[in-house]
């Protein structure tokens, strides 16, 4: 073998660069994220849980495009419940806990999603009351 | 229509993965020992092929000299095209590896009427290669996302940028369009150009239409084919193969395993194809010598060291006699040797 000296680092290198996952979590997997389930012990949704689970950043979008704009507020009945479109006025009805439901996946998938950027959290909210 | 058995090696992998994933029992097969033996493939495959390379003689100093070599003084070495030192290899090396330099020299011939023959040049190879390296390279670091916990604040910053566009949800990725872009525009200009659609073959079709797919099936689960696809099951199963722990106790979506079983064969493939240019490019001779030969002696790894040189005033010692005989002239006459003795 010719030029032991660069060749075997560099493949040394390129396995490491490989296996990174590997060496990097060293092994531990971490824990699966638990999102808490609604404190006031709500059982129905809007859809259901599967859906939910994979499709409410698509829900949520839509409704945004809905309201903000095609002035769509129209309300979602689902089983003679009334939902008004809205992630304060909906989801987080329920789900009033953003930091232990949303944050909890989505800080386990490096997902940042630009919600929060208008909207404010219940917790948020209630300190902001007497301004408007 | 070379191509079309490109496309139909794709259509039947996929046909693979989407069917057989939705056989009860069969998750495990394509989504643990698939991916698993492909790896393996993979850097076992890498690894062979380098020390391969590693252990073939090169015999001649033969780097490639695109410009003025180290010369006199007074005349101006082009330190970039013609390296005399290994740093100025280095650098060369660099630049061809970041920004495919050799490619942007790439030229187009044609003959006009005359006939005349022109060269002119053809960065397009070189944009289009640009395009693509770069965002397949994005989307691979963007990946890791879903094989590390927790996530470093790198990782979050590149995907921030990736998407930063903010369109839908989940947020478009700026390199999933870019690698379909780069690729289509790729294989455009293997059909387009008459010459090189002449020496295109299977092999240079298949890793583009591969990889192609890989982008689409990608693209469609992340924003389209939304069924049962939660990126926490996916993820909590990339850890467990990160972690050699893996499991599968959930219903998974056909377009994940379709994903999965097309970048498994894009591994497994990668060693014994043309793709190892990302391990050759470090190894090519014409690329990583220096142009020193004049400098120092490049020794043949192949001599036989029982040869030894043969100067030319040995080999007329040797054959002093018979030259003289045969009236060619030597630069020490008989007489004079003679005279020495």
């Amino acid at each position: 073998m010719y030029n032991k000296g660069t060749i075997i680092p560099g493949l040394i290198i390129f396995v490491l660069f490989v296996t990174f996952p590997i060496w990097f979590n060293g092994l531990k997997a971490g824990t699966l994220p638990k999102p808490e389930l609604p404190p006031g012990g709500e059982k129905k949704c809007v859809m259901p849980v599967e859906y939910m689970r994979a499709n409410h950043m698509q829900l949520l979008n839509e409704w945004r495009d809905n309201v903000l704009r095609d002035d769509n507020r129209t309300v979602v009945t689902v089983e003679g419940k009334k939902y008004r479109k809205g992630l304060q006025m909906a989801c987080m009805q329920c789900h009033s806990n953003k930091e232990k439901f949303c944050d909890n996946c989505h800080a386990y998938t490096a997902v940042k999603p630009y919600c929060w950027d208008c909207h404010l959290t219940p917790k948020e909210a209630a300190s902001k009351e007497e301004t408007h | 229509m070379k191509y079309a058995f490109s496309f139909l090696a794709v259509i039947a992998l996929i046909l693979i993965a989407g069917l057989g994933s939705q056989i009860p029992g069969m998750q495990y097969f394509f989504g643990v020992a698939i991916p698993y033996l492909a790896i393996m493939l993979f850097v076992g495959g890498f690894v062979y092929r380098v020390m391969q390379w590693a252990k073939s003689p090169v015999p001649f100093s033969i780097p490639t000299t695109c410009g003025q070599g180290a010369s006199l003084d007074f005349i101006k070495q082009d330190k970039l095209d013609c390296p005399s030192k290994t740093s100025e290899v280095v650098a060369r090396m660099f630049l061809e590896i970041f920004l495919f330099r050799s490619l942007f020299r790439n030229t187009k011939s044609e003959i006009h009427g005359g006939p005349k023959v022109t060269y002119e040049s053809s960065k397009w190879l070189w944009l289009f290669a640009l395009l693509f390296h770069y965002s397949f390279l994005l989307i691979v670091i963007r990946h890791m996302r879903l094989f590390i916990d927790p996530i470093p604040f790198w990782l979050s910053a590149i995907e921030g940028v990736d998407s930063m566009l903010q369109i839908g949800a989940p947020t478009l990725y700026l390199s999933s369009l870019a690698l379909l872009g780069g690729l289509v525009l790729l294989f455009g200009r293997r059909l387009v150009n008459a010459h090189v659609r002449y020496i295109s073959l299977n092999n240079d079709y298949f890793p583009l239409v591969l990889i192609f797919a890989i982008g689409l099936s990608g693209i469609l689960m992340r924003y389209f084919l939304r069924t049962n696809i939660d990126i926490i099951n996916i993820k909590n199963l990339a850890m467990g193969l990160v972690t050699f722990s893996p499991v599968i106790n959930v219903k998974i979506g056909a377009i994940f395993y379709i994903h999965l079983f097309l970048v498994s064969t894009l591994l497994a493939y990668f060693p014994f194809s043309k793709l190892m240019h990302m391990g050759g490019v470090f190894m090519s001779p014409t690329r990583n010598m220096a142009n020193d030969s004049r400098a120092k002696r490049h020794i043949n790894p192949w001599n036989d060291p029982t040869i030894k040189p043969h100067s030319y005033a040995g080999y007329e010692d040797e054959f002093r006699e018979f030259m003289v005989d045969a009236g060619i002239p030597v630069e020490k006459e008989l007489s004079a040797v003679q005279d020495e003795a």
